[in-house]
């Protein structure tokens, strides 16, 4: 019985009867991080990181949760359970799992390029490696941080400079507190979306040191947003709510945006490629840190992206989990567009 | 060639009309003159002949990056463009600054002329040498040099608008004068542009009156008298041009067509010289008895185009000929700005002396009323046409499509309902989405494949059977995933026709999805038979079979 199986509830483990991001309800779940199609509701008990719990709180609500730190073991009927950063969002964390001297890793979403908010991604030694391929063509790699913040303030100067108010979408865990640092730097006021300031505020509240915003309100002055900063999640873009920024120029980060085709399906006047996932060097040099003799790539590019590795001499295969989409501000089942994109599962080859 | 890179940039990505056009002022104001020359021929579709083919540059860029085939393939399938595709994988240039002032477009451009004749491996090193200098926006647009198909956002009627607002003429001047023969490499942007220019060359066609779907009733078009009817006739619009005793035929995308169809030697002879005719060249019978022309299906004239050489079976089976609408040039003159009634009495003089069987004039419907049009339109489908045309008859003959004096109005397109068994990922603004559909009707227990279809979804519905197809693929063939035969869509085409090539038996013209029949299920699709049937139906009379 292999130490983790893949299962129609998720990631489970029988020995310490536990499920990873389960994407249906279970007596105990470990949570990789915040974001809606890894944490889920229903579930009895939650582990994860101390910095997630205040998300998971205000996204699940009040439930039994414990929380660990980096590296902190916790023992379930024998197995060694640890976390340890994975550079995805505040708290995001891979998932050490330790029986018999049998360790895998259960990387939930991670970037190795340190965002300096999310931590440094670790690499931590495994036998088995479940990783994910959102990004997992060679197509993908990104500009360094600093230089796409540059773009970004380049991005809003010139709206500045034509009077127009400058759109940021980005999602509102992560993305939009990444942003926010070299946004700071411009010195003009930064306003955002709802669902923006509730994380901001939740953040806040549990000690994070961000730059300031101001949530938009039906009664804030147009003449306050004009020529200024509004961030803003996926789910307001082309929504009436938008109207009030006008004149205004949309930016969107993500990164779909590597690709002009994308940009232009979204209609978006600006993409920015930045994205929270490692690009397909960081996928792979994650991999090869590991040292695993097996891998398991999940939600992405997962069939691509296995059969390179096994090109590769590391033995790979790819598993459907119900991963993928940071839709965390779209919970109803409507497409918006550009969203849908590569947010299903691909189950076409199952493994 | 860094201008010409951010000019395609801001083309590519602005969601602006006012932007676009204010970058291409720019550009036509800045540029070097030999770019700017450069740049009117590709976006007018007169790009140098391509000198490697992407099977090539594909193998050229997997040597470099050193990865397998099958994962450019899949690169390839996600990003939908193939010059993005190797511009996205291949490593950024060391030094940032790069590029040398001196390597402008029109550089690179004139190098693929002289290059193009040379050996693989001196292509192939001017190729990759450029990859290492240019950053990945430059090789983008570097590639699409190469790739062609300049297809980024920007009409040729845009470029005009800003060329004209530069050199302060007309539209409809600028557009004649880059119309026809002529070789960027050796025109010079002030002697393209300047009347003399467009004087010298004797085969240049004027640019084409478009029609815009008519919106309103037809009442509010007023008096029926005012208006002449013709069939609207489904061929391939074109300029027949006979000067200085010589004969050129250009189609609507500036192609010169004179050699492929050599039923059209004889208006050599036949046409007075210093005449433009405005037509369809289309595929047509002219039965000895009645010597009244009968259309072929659109399917007959592709057996034609892009042929050089032509089999005697292909001339007798498909023979091509002119329908004329207009007459745009009378003995030398240009006569654009006299009525339509006036002019089409000259062109039927001149038809009429003409009197060859591979060029018919378009005859006119005589109707005393509205009610009585729309009846004749209902015939459409038995005359072999797609419709009506309506002109007013004191109409002067525009450049561009115009609202107001020309309308057409086409019949309604057939319809059938189908399941789509297979998907593939779009290109351009629907790259790494599921697009592209095949689609089956029933045989018994059997699905038959029969079209494909790209076009007619909403964004939003596009991403609803996207997901789907993400989630309900059942096989993979390269690019192509074969779905579970569940979605149901109305197949909307404009024609029928008989083909060999195809499992089905038919082949359709113009086929789109014209709605998403969520409320019907596989087993109530429409059948082979359905189909067959509607082919007997539609091919009466014309006895072709392709």
């Amino acid at each position: 019985m292999p130490l983790i199986e893949f299962t129609d509830k998720g990631l489970f483990c029988r020995q310490g009867n536990f499920y990873i991001d389960p994407w249906k309800p279970v007596d105990k779940a470990i949570i990789t991080h915040a974001h809606s199609d890894h944490a889920r509701p229903g579930s009895m008990h939650y582990l994860c990181h101390h910095f997630t719990k205040p998300l998971l709180q205000l996204r699940l609500g009040d439930n039994s949760y414990e929380t660990l730190d980096w590296n902190q073991p916790v023992f379930m009927n024998g197995v060694r359970v640890s976390l340890h950063p994975a550079g995805h969002i505040i708290g995001a964390a891979q998932i050490r799992v330790e029986y018999n001297g049998e360790v895998w890793v259960a990387s939930g979403d991670y970037k190795t390029e340190d965002d300096g908010l999310s931590g440094a991604f670790e690499p931590v030694k495994c036998n088995t490696f479940i990783t994910e391929s959102t990004f997992g063509l060679p197509i993908y790699n990104w500009k360094k941080q600093p230089d796409i913040f540059n773009d970004i303030k380049n991005w809003v100067a010139r709206n500045k400079e034509e009077k127009k108010t400058s759109v940021l979408i980005a999602y509102s865990l992560g993305k939009a507190q990444r942003v926010l640092q070299p946004l700071s730097e411009t010195g003009l006021p930064i306003f955002a979306h709802g669902a923006v300031y509730n994380v901001h505020q939740a953040l806040i509240n549990s000690g994070w040191k961000l730059p300031g915003l101001t949530r938009v309100q039906p009664g804030t002055p147009k003449e306050d947003l004009l020529g200024n900063i509004v961030i803003a999640p996926p789910s307001a873009d082309g929504t009436p709510w938008m109207k009030k920024f006008y004149p205004y120029s949309v930016g969107i980060c993500s990164g779909w945006m590597q690709v002009r085709g994308n940009a232009r399906r979204r209609n978006t006047d600006a993409g920015f490629a930045l994205s929270d996932h490692a690009d397909w060097d960081g996928l792979l040099q994650a991999v090869k840190a590991t040292r695993a003799q097996k891998v398991f790539a999940t939600h992405g590019f997962q069939s691509a992206f296995s059969r390179y590795l096994n090109e590769q001499g590391i033995e790979a295969g790819e598993v459907k989990t119900e991963y993928g989409g940071e839709e965390e501000d779209n919970k109803s089942e409507d497409f918006k567009e550009g969203e849908a994109i590569n947010t299903a599962p691909i189950k076409e080859d199952p493994l | 060639m860094k201008q010409f890179a951010i000019l395609v940039n801001i083309l590519g990505t602005s969601t602006k009309t006012n932007d676009k056009l204010k970058a291409l002022q720019n550009y036509f104001a800045d540029a070097p003159g030999k770019d700017k020359t450069w740049v009117i021929a590709l976006f007018s579709g007169r790009r140098p002949k391509r000198i490697v083919n992407s099977t090539l540059l594909q193998a050229w860029c997997t040597e470099i990056i050193g990865i397998s085939p099958w994962l450019f393939e899949e690169c390839y399938h996600t990003v939908g463009d193939l010059a993005e595709t190797i511009a996205l994988l291949l490593p950024e240039p060391a030094a940032s600054e790069g590029m040398n002032e001196q390597y402008t477009l029109s550089w690179y451009l004139e190098t693929f002329i002289r290059i193009g004749k040379e050996d693989e491996a001196t292509r192939k090193k001017f190729i990759t040498d450029s990859w290492q200098q240019l950053n990945r926006n430059e090789k983008f647009v570097y590639n699409k040099l190469i790739t062609g198909g300049f297809r980024i956002g920007v009409s040729q009627k845009m470029m005009v608008n800003a060329l004209s607002k530069v050199v302060q003429v007309s539209s409809s001047v600028i557009a004649h004068r880059i119309s026809g023969n002529w070789e960027p490499a050796t025109t010079s942007f002030e002697n393209l542009l300047s009347e003399t220019g467009a004087g010298s060359d004797y085969s240049k066609p004027y640019p084409f009156y478009l029609a815009y779907a008519i919106e309103d009733d037809l009442k509010s078009l007023g008096d029926i008298d005012d208006w002449q009817a013709e069939w609207k006739w489904d061929g391939i619009r074109g300029q027949v041009i006979k000067r200085n005793n010589e004969l050129f035929v250009w189609s609507r995308g500036e192609e010169l067509m004179t050699d492929k169809f050599p039923e059209y030697n004889a208006f050599k002879e036949l046409l007075p010289d210093g005449s433009v005719i405005d037509g369809e060249i289309i595929s047509l019978a002219v039965p000895a008895e009645t010597g009244v022309f009968k259309p072929l299906p659109f399917a007959a004239l592709q057996t034609r185009i892009g042929r050089k050489n032509i089999t005697k079976k292909q001339l007798l089976e498909a023979p091509v000929g002119f329908i004329a609408y207009d007459l745009l040039e009378y003995k030398g003159n240009d006569i654009r700005e006299m009525p339509l009634l006036e002019r089409r009495l000259l062109l039927e003089n001149i038809i009429r002396a003409v009197q060859h069987p591979s060029i018919h004039i378009s005859p006119v419907i005589n109707v005393n009323d509205w009610d009585a049009l729309r009846q004749t339109r209902l015939s459409s489908r038995d005359m072999g046409s797609e419709g009506l045309m309506l002109k007013r008859k004191s109409s002067i003959y525009q450049v561009g499509r115009k609202r107001g004096d020309w309308w057409k109005w086409k019949i309604d397109p057939l319809t059938i309902d189908a399941v789509m068994i297979y998907a593939q990922k779009g290109h351009g603004r629907r790259s790494n989405l599921y697009t592209d559909y095949t689609f089956a009707v029933r045989d018994g227990d059997k699905w038959v494949p029969f079209t494909k279809a790209y076009s007619g979804l909403t964004d939003k519905e596009f991403a609803q059977v996207d997901a789907f197809v993400k989630r309900n693929s059942i096989e993979k063939f390269g690019p192509v995933r074969t779905v579970k035969p569940e979605l149901v869509f109305e197949i909307a085409f404009e024609g029928i026709a008989a083909s060999n090539r195809h499992k089905s038996g038919v082949a359709l013209r113009f086929p789109r999805m014209s709605r998403w029949r969520q409320d019907k299920k596989p087993d109530e699709i429409n059948t082979l038979d359905d189909l067959k049937e509607m082919l007997n139906i539609y091919n009466q009379g014309n006895g072709n079979n392709l």
